[in-house]
C-alpha cells in the first residue's frame, strides 16, 4: 500500500509536466489546426528563462577589503551579487527565490516569443498540409535548441529551489505509515500545486471569459465563427502565445527537478505528443488526464516488483500504452469525432 | 504534373546516374569530398533515403520511426558476421530479411491509422526498440557498448582463416575498406536505385500515388489501399535494413543510437531537402547533408579567419563570430535554418528548385513565340 502511494506521488510531478506541455499542444492544435513540433523547445526556453534570471541576479560586484589579506598577501576580494549589494536582505531573498521569481521574466518573454512565432511563421502554415507543419516546426525546434546551446553551452545548469522547500517531507507519517517510508521532496509538491493552478487557470479562462468562449467556438467549428464576423485569426495569435506561456512556465518550475540543458525540450516533446494522442487530439481534458495517467503508469512500471515480472517494461510502457490505445480507441481517450481524420 | 517518361529515357537516366555515382571519387575530389569514408556515407544514406522516399514520397505516409529498421539491419548484419563469417553478402541478405519481417509486423499495426496517428505509432515503435536495445535486449545488442565481431565467435565459414589485426568484412578476399568498400556500397545503391525506378514506373507505383492523392476515391473504386501501403512499408523497411547492413559492412560495429528518433528525423530531413517523391532528390539530399556535416563541422575559428581575411579588420571580427555560430559544433544550426528555408519556400525540395531554374531558362529562350512556353495550369 505504502509503495503504491509512493509511486503514485512520484508519477504526479512528471505527469504534471506532461499535462502542461500537452495542454498547450492541444490548445494550438485544437484552435489553429497546427501540429507544433517546436512546443518542446518552448518548454526548454522557459527553463532557460529561469537560468537567465538567476544569472542576471547573481552578477557579482567585486570589492576589496583592505583590512584583510588572502594567504598570498593581496587584499581580500569579496564577491557579492549586485542585488545583495544594493538591496540588502531583500536582494538575498530574491536570489533565494530566483526560480519562482523568474516567472515574472518568463511570462512576458514567452508571450513575446509566442507572438513572434505565430505571426512570423505559423500563420503561413495554416493552409499547408500537416506534414509541412511538422517539418517546419521541427526545423524551428532544431534552430532554437542550437541557439540555446551556443549561448549556454551543452552542459546541464542546475538550479536550486528556495531554501524553504529544499528538503523532503515525510508524508507517510501523516497517513499513519511508518516514518521514512514515503518521503517526498517539497518542491515536487510545489510543482504539482503549480501545475494544478495553471491548468485550472487555463480552463477557467476558456470557460468564463468571452474570449475563451470564442476560442472554444473556434475549436468546435472554425468556419462558422469566421462567418459570424469574428476575427478568429487575431485570437489565434493570443491562443498561441498563451500556449507558449503555459509551456514556458512548466519549464521554469521544472528546473529544480531536472537541470535544464538544450535538448530537454526534444526529450519531453516526443512523450508529450504521445500524451496528446492518447488523450485524444483536440481534447483539453484528455490531454491533462492522459498526462497524469502516463506519468503515474511510468512510475509504477519502474517499480522493482514490476520489472521482475516484465523486464524492461519501464522503458517502453508509455509507448506501449499509446499503441494499445490508438488501436483500441482510435480517437484516444477523450477524442472527438472528425478531428484529424482526413 | 508527370514528366514525359519512356523506357528509353529511363535507361539513359539510369545509365547517366550509374556513371555519375561510380565516378564520384573523380568529380567530387575538387570540393574535398573525394575520399572513401565520406563517399560510402553518401551511398549508404542515399540508399536509406531512397527507401524512405518509396513510402513517404509515393504514399504520403510520414514515418517517424524509420531508424528502427536501420538499427535492426545493422544488428542482424553483425550477427551474420558473428555466426557465418565476414562475407558481406549473407550479412546483407540476412539484414534485408529480418528488417523486412520487422517492418511487416510494425507496418501491419501502424498502417491501421493514417496521418499524424501513423507518425506517432511508428515513432512509438522505434522508441520502444531503441529503449529495449539499450536495456533488456543487451544479450542480443550488447547495450551501450555496441555489438561487434569478436575473435572467439564461431564464424562457421571462415573461422579457419586466422587473421591478424582487426576483423574486416571481405568479399571473397577483397577487404571492404577504402575504395573497395565504397564501390560495394555504390553497386548496392545502383541496384536499389534501379528497383526504385522500376517501382516508380510500375502499376504498383501508380497505385501508391493513388493512395497519396485520394484514398477515399480509391476505396470507392473498390480497391483496398492497405496491401499496397503495407507492401511499400515493408520494401522501404528492407531498404533501411540494407543501409544498416552496409554501415556494418564498412565498419563492423552496431550501436543502439542508430535507432534513436533523431536518426529517423535525419532521414526525413534528407528526403525533404532533396525533394520527396522524386527519384534523385533523396539521394541528393542525403549526400548534401552528409557533405555539409563533414565540411562544416570541421571548420573552426582559424579557418574562418583565413576565409574572411580579405575583409577590413572592423568587419572581420563580427563576421567571423557570427559565422562561427553556424560551423563546427553548431553546424546543426545551419541544418535547421536550411531545412526551415526549404520547407517554407521550396516545399518540393531542391529538385523543385532545379526544375524552376530550368523552366526559367526555357522561358527566357523561348520568348519569341508568345504563349508557347507558358506552363500548364496546375
Amino acid at each position: 500500500m505504502d509503495v503504491i502511494l509512493l509511486q503514485l506521488l512520484n508519477g504526479l510531478d512528471k505527469g504534471g509536466a506532461y499535462a502542461l506541455i500537452a495542454l498547450g499542444l492541444t490548445l494550438i492544435f485544437g484552435t489553429l489546426g497546427v501540429v507544433n513540433f517546436a512546443h518542446g523547445a518552448l518548454f526548454m526556453l522557459g527553463a532557460f528563462c529561469a537560468v537567465t534570471f538567476n544569472k542576471l541576479l547573481s552578477l557579482e560586484v567585486v570589492t576589496t577589503d583592505p583590512t584583510k589579506t588572502t594567504a598570498w598577501g593581496s587584499p581580500l576580494e569579496i564577491r557579492t551579487p549586485y542585488v545583495e549589494a544594493y538591496l540588502g536582505d531583500f536582494g538575498s531573498w530574491m536570489l533565494n527565490y530566483s526560480v519562482p521569481m523568474s516567472i515574472l521574466l518568463a511570462v512576458p518573454v514567452m508571450l513575446l516569443i509566442g507572438f513572434v512565432m505565430e505571426r512570423g511563421l505559423i500563420k503561413h502554415f495554416y493552409k499547408r498540409p500537416h506534414a509541412d507543419q511538422i517539418l517546419v516546426t521541427f526545423g524551428l525546434a532544431i534552430v532554437l535548441q542550437e541557439i540555446i546551446k551556443a549561448i549556454y553551452g551543452a552542459n546541464p545548469i542546475p538550479q536550486s529551489a528556495p531554501e524553504l522547500v529544499r528538503g523532503a517531507a515525510d508524508i507517510g507519517s501523516i497517513f499513519g505509515f511508518d516514518p521514512g517510508v514515503i518521503v517526498y521532496p517539497y518542491w515536487r509538491m510545489v510543482y504539482l500545486g503549480f501545475a494544478g493552478v495553471v491548468i485550472a487557470a487555463v480552463f477557467a479562462f476558456l470557460r468564463f471569459t468571452t474570449f475563451g468562449m470564442v476560442v472554444r467556438a473556434g475549436m468546435a467549428d472554425r468556419d462558422t465563427v469566421g462567418l459570424l464576423g469574428i476575427n478568429i485569426e487575431r485570437r489565434f495569435t493570443v491562443v498561441f502565445a498563451i500556449a507558449a506561456v503555459v509551456a514556458g512556465l512548466a519549464g521554469v518550475m521544472y528546473t529544480p527537478i531536472l537541470p535544464p540543458d538544450y535538448h530537454m525540450g526534444m526529450d519531453f516533446l516526443v512523450l508529450s505528443f504521445v500524451v496528446v494522442v492518447v488523450g485524444g487530439m483536440g481534447s483539453l481534458p484528455g490531454a491533462v488526464a492522459a498526462g497524469f495517467l502516463l506519468g503515474i503508469l511510468q512510475s509504477f512500471a519502474s517499480m522493482n516488483e514490476v520489472k521482475a515480472i516484465l523486464p524492461g517494461i519501464d522503458q517502453i510502457i508509455i509507448y506501449l500504452v499509446a499503441v494499445v490505445i490508438l488501436l483500441v480507441r482510435p480517437r484516444g481517450l477523450f477524442g472527438r469525432k472528425g478531428v484529424m481524420e482526413n | 504534373m508527370t514528366t514525359k517518361t519512356s523506357p528509353m529515357r529511363d535507361m539513359i537516366f539510369f545509365f547517366v546516374f550509374a556513371v555519375a555515382v561510380l565516378t564520384m571519387p573523380v568529380w567530387l575530389a575538387p570540393i574535398g569530398a573525394g575520399y572513401p569514408d565520406l563517399l560510402q556515407k553518401f551511398a549508404i544514406y542515399g540508399l536509406f533515403a531512397t527507401g524512405f522516399n518509396l513510402l513517404f514520397g509515393l504514399t504520403g505516409y510520414l514515418s517517424f520511426g524509420h531508424a528502427a529498421f536501420l538499427g535492426v539491419g545493422s544488428y542482424s548484419a553483425v550477427w551474420a558476421f558473428k555466426l557465418l563469417g565476414m562475407n558481406p553478402l549473407p550479412a546483407a541478405i540476412m539484414a534485408v530479411i529480418t528488417s523486412g519481417l520487422f517492418a511487416l509486423a510494425i507496418g501491419y499495426i501502424s498502417l491501421r491509422r493514417s496521418g499524424i496517428y501513423f507518425s506517432i505509432l511508428t515513432l512509438a515503435f522505434a522508441q520502444m526498440s531503441y529503449n529495449l536495445a539499450y536495456s533488456v535486449l543487451t544479450p542480443i545488442t550488447n547495450g551501450e557498448t555496441g555489438l561487434r565481431v569478436l575473435r572467439s565467435d564461431p564464424r562457421l565459414f571462415d573461422s579457419s582463416s586466422a587473421v591478424d589485426g582487426p576483423l574486416i568484412a571481405n568479399l571473397f578476399g577483397i577487404e571492404m575498406t577504402g575504395y573497395a568498400g565504397f564501390y560495394f556500397c555504390a553497386v548496392v545503391l545502383l541496384i536499389a536505385f534501379f528497383i526504385a525506378q522500376r517501382i516508380f514506373r510500375s502499376p504498383f507505383g501508380i497505385m501508391l500515388r493513388a493512395v497519396k492523392t485520394n484514398q477515399n476515391r480509391m476505396n470507392y473504386t473498390g480497391l483496398n489501399p492497405r496491401p499496397y501501403t503495407l507492401a511499400a512499408f515493408v520494401i522501404s523497411g528492407m531498404y533501411a535494413g540494407l543501409a544498416g547492413a552496409l554501415l556494418c559492412i564498412t565498419d563492423p560495429l552496431a550501436g543502439a543510437e542508430r535507432m534513436q528518433w533523431t536518426a529517423s528525423g535525419e532521414v526525413v530531413l534528407m528526403t525533404i531537402l532533396g525533394g520527396a517523391g522524386t527519384l534523385l532528390g533523396p539521394i541528393f539530399g542525403a549526400a548534401l547533408i552528409k557533405y555539409f556535416e563533414n565540411i562544416f563541422s570541421a571548420f573552426n575559428e582559424q579557418t574562418l579567419h583565413e576565409i574572411f581575411g580579405f575583409l577590413p579588420d572592423f568587419l572581420e571580427g563580427p563576421v567571423v563570430s557570427v559565422t562561427g555560430l553556424f560551423v563546427g559544433e553548431g553546424w546543426h544550426l545551419t541544418l535547421g535554418v536550411l531545412f526551415m528555408l526549404i520547407v517554407i519556400f521550396l516545399p518540393g525540395g531542391l529538385m523543385e528548385g532545379f526544375s524552376r531554374i530550368g523552366r526559367l531558362f526555357k522561358r527566357s529562350s523561348g520568348k519569341s513565340g508568345p504563349g508557347s512556353a507558358t506552363a500548364p495550369a496546375e
